[in-house]
């Protein structure tokens, strides 16, 4: 018997950037074919250590042991030659490009001078058969869903015989079914004797998945612990140190409150189809379904940032029209976009400019020009209010985290004294102090009389957060939970049309 | 972490802010030294500044065009189309009308922005590319002008016109006036009107732009019609000022008024840039220009040197992006 062999040793490894320390002496030990789980809020090191494993960054000092030997590794084409792969967090796929073209990219096959592509189909289509993925090689992959441009990314860390596979938050963007998917895939991989690390700050999914789990804080190793020894309790106490119980406020009881907003019979091409929903004054309303099941599509028509053909709004009992954003803005709406980086902050502003960029007319204008000290006094408002950590107001949102993103977001949208708040994924990507202040946030809106609309692929926090919950599936309205009905087992089933098993 | 980025995001800032400074500081000196004792003369710097004017005007309204995500290749022809049909125009009045001149200047300025808003209307109502857009136009606006001449030289016949482009207003030439100008209006515009917040977050991200319920087609569509306007006022101060036009005057304008807006600053990507930036870039070029002749070298090196500052200026930003 004994334990298996160590494969990866990670010996004091540090890492500075310009004479900060964000990685101090970390130890670590992968076994070969164990899944490592690794652990931490944002900023604790984690994309850090991988990145120094993958050849992406250099370490400032410790020793790589790669299957005992002391080894350096330089850049990212040694380590995909060690036989180190990573699948990262945002997809390096090219869009425009096949299945079968991705997976071989920067490792085509060749026949003479030319690409031998009848080969690199045929291997590409039996890995992806290996690994009981069912995709297309032929297929572009601007087609693919977010869960399957995930398995041509695996595919493409494994057509080079990775032994070591680092998945950095594989499940972000993934809906609880993908998810599944995805772990069913790594067991896959695990009895090939397949080594993976797998980074997440999702703390369920690191005990459901990995064998064991390494903890890291502020750049420092905490603990190496088998999974069977923790509990998700036990594991974020670790993970925030201290101790970390109540997540989500009390629910709020919106009976008996008047409709804010009622939507009928809204539809846009063929993306969505006959979707009608009402929202109670005060109310935190659920929004739950698979990605792509038009969730996001029926917000952005509701907000006039997507055509939509059909449907009728009423807004307090009055029948609204809503063709541009401005409008959407005048009646009261509001849209926190699940793209923060893509559609929310412009990443070149400071706080001022970033909180004032909707409200600047109505608010900041003095003689048509901007007056500059009424902007500066909103922003030390709200970033007292949302505890928004920052060097300076003045500094670009660009070097901010995640969580003080999403909070500058937040407050631009407050800035319009919204009626209708709609947030569409707001926690994502953000570490769980954050994600406790923005929950925290979302009950004080509500109890202040503002309505919200939680859109989440996040079953605890649809869950723990909404009364009322609209499933929706392929394009239409699947569903409307209630109360007790609010369970994960009925969200899934009104999302998938198939019982959970 | 991220804290510390933010430091030294602030000292690079500084540097950063300076440089553009510094650069001219030190090229002012260098110029005094190879031009002495005739580069500090009164006359020798007023006429750089009449120099780099005509292009420096275009300059400003391309530094919003690019700060859009744009460009504006039409320039030079336009310059030479505006200011053609502007001098026919002015040959209906008669030969000594002062309101004719006038009125001429008014029809330069609206025929201008009319040129500017058919870039503006086919980059934003109809999404095409600005470089496709204006590479048509580019020849089209030469061409037509080209034709209406019958390729000769348009003549003013108003004596009084050529007094416009080159009387001096208190120690300065008129079209520096008008570079200043219009420099401090856009400076405004850019920097303390809603316009000038939503150009910038635009060019940054037009999708962030949208989704904050900003009006995209018409921010982007501005910036042309501004730069039209700004065609409109060198077009006059340019053909007042020979008192003519040639179909094939200002070629390479464009290149000028883009040199100025990078060396000044203005991302080529968009989203950033200054006016007072751009309007240092462009006396920055002037005294290059100024420097190599008084060093006696050739003026066909003038073009590689500029090219060269341009690409040198393109790689400082390129650098500072990515650290």
């Amino acid at each position: 018997m004994g334990e298996p062999a160590i494969l990866l040793e990670l010996e004091g490894i540090t890492k500075e950037f310009s004479s900060v320390r964000v990685l101090d002496r970390v130890c670590v030990s992968i076994r070969a074919g164990e899944i490592m789980g690794l652990i931490g809020e944002n900023g604790a090191g984690k994309s850090t250590l991988i990145k120094i494993v993958s050849g992406i960054y250099q370490k400032t000092d410790g020793i790589i042991r790669l299957a005992g030997k002391v080894t350096d590794i330089p850049d990212y084409i040694t380590a995909k030659n060690l036989g180190i792969g990573i699948v990262p967090q945002e997809f390096n796929l090219i869009n425009y490009l096949t299945v079968y073209e991705n997976i071989f990219l920067g490792s085509e096959l060749h026949k003479g001078l030319l690409l031998d592509k009848s080969a690199m189909r045929e291997e590409a289509q039996e890995q992806l058969h290996l690994l009981k993925m069912p995709l297309d090689v032929n297929k572009a992959v601007s087609e693919l869903s977010v869960a399957e441009k995930q398995m041509v990314e695996i595919a493409k860390a494994m057509i080079l015989d990775a032994r070591i596979l680092i998945f950095d938050e594989p499940t972000t963007t993934l809906t609880a079914v993908e998810v599944q998917t995805l772990f069913d895939l790594m067991h896959k991989l695990k009895q090939k004797g397949v080594t993976m690390i797998f980074v997440s700050h999702k703390l369920q999914e690191i005990l459901t998945i990995c064998d064991r789990v390494t903890v890291l804080r502020d750049g420092k190793l905490v603990s190496i612990d088998q999974v069977g020894d923790l509990t998700t309790q036990s594991l974020a106490k670790k993970m925030v140190g201290r101790d970390f119980n109540q997540v989500f406020p009390s629910k709020i009881d919106s009976k008996g409150k008047p409709k804010i907003l009622e939507v009928e019979d809204l539809g846009s091409g063929t993306l969505l189809k006959d979707i009608s929903f009402h929202l109670f004054k005060g109310e935190i309303l659920g929004f739950a379904g698979l990605v792509g099941a038009g969730r996001t599509e029926t917000m952005e028509a509701l907000m006039g940032l997507r055509k939509a053909e059909k449907g009728s709004v009423r807004i307090a009992g009055k029948p609204v029209r809503i063709r541009n954003a401005k409008d959407a803005v005048a009646h009261g709406l509001g849209y926190i976009s699940e793209d923060r980086q893509g559609k929310g902050v412009v990443m070149n502003y400071d706080i001022p400019k970033n909180i004032s960029l909707i409200s600047l007319k109505e608010k900041y204008l003095r003689r048509g020009l901007i007056d500059k000290r009424a902007e500066d006094a909103a922003s030390e408002h709200y970033i007292k209010e949302f505890k928004i950590v920052a060097a300076s107001k003045k500094s670009q949102l660009r070097y901010f985290s995640g969580g003080n993103q999403q909070k500058v977001y937040l407050a631009r949208w407050m800035d319009t004294d919204p009626s209708i708040l709609i947030l569409d994924e707001p926690t994502r990507g953000i570490d769980i102090n954050s994600k406790k202040e923005i929950y925290d946030f979302i009950h004080r809106l509500a109890e202040q009389q503002i309505s919200c609309i939680l859109v989440s692929s996040e079953m605890e926090e649809i869950i723990g957060m909404c009364d009322r919950v609209y499933v929706m599936r392929e394009g239409r309205m699947a569903g409307c939970l209630e109360k007790e009905q609010v369970t994960e087992e009925n969200i899934v089933f009104q999302a998938t049309g198939v019982k959970k098993v | 972490m991220g804290e510390h980025t933010i430091v030294s995001y602030f000292r690079k800032f500084r540097f950063k802010d300076h440089s553009l400074g510094m650069a001219f500081i030190i090229l002012l000196v260098i110029a005094t030294i190879v031009g002495w004792p005739n580069f500090l003369k009164i006359r020798n710097l007023t006429n750089i500044l009449r120099q780099i004017s005509y292009t420096g005007i275009i300059s400003l309204g391309m530094t919003l065009i690019i700060i859009s995500g744009g460009i504006d290749l039409s320039v030079g022809s336009m310059t030479a189309f505006v200011g053609g049909i502007s001098i026919f125009f002015l040959n209906l009045f008669g030969p000594t009308s002062p309101v004719g001149i006038v009125l001429t200047f008014l029809f330069a300025l609206v025929l201008g922005s009319v040129c500017g808003a058919l870039n503006g209307l086919m980059v934003s109502k109809f999404k095409m590319a600005p470089f496709i857009v204006t590479l048509g136009t580019m020849s089209i606006f030469r061409s037509l002008i080209q034709y209406f001449s019958n390729a000769g030289t348009i003549l003013s016949e108003n004596m009084d016109y050529g007094l416009l482009g080159s009387s001096m207003f208190l120690g300065l030439p008129i079209p520096v006036w008008f570079f200043v100008m219009v420099g401090i209006a856009l400076h405004i515009i850019l920097n303390h009107t809603s316009f000038g917040r939503y150009l910038c977050a635009t060019g940054s991200n037009e999708q962030v732009a949208k989704y904050s319920a900003i009006n995209v087609s018409i921010v982007k569509f501005l910036p042309y019609v501004i730069t039209g306007f700004t065609v409109g006022i060198t077009a006059i101060m340019w053909s007042s000022r020979l008192n003519c036009i040639n179909p094939s005057d200002c070629s390479g304008y464009e290149m000028d008024a883009i040199a100025a807006a990078v060396i000044g600053g203005t991302l080529m990507s968009g989203g950033k840039g200054s006016i007072i930036g751009t309007m240092m870039g462009a006396v920055m070029l002037g005294i290059i220009n100024n420097m190599l002749v008084m060093g006696g070298i050739s003026a066909f090196l003038q073009q590689a040197v500029k090219g060269f500052v341009i690409i040198v200026a393109v790689l400082l930003q390129y650098n500072n992006g990515n650290k």
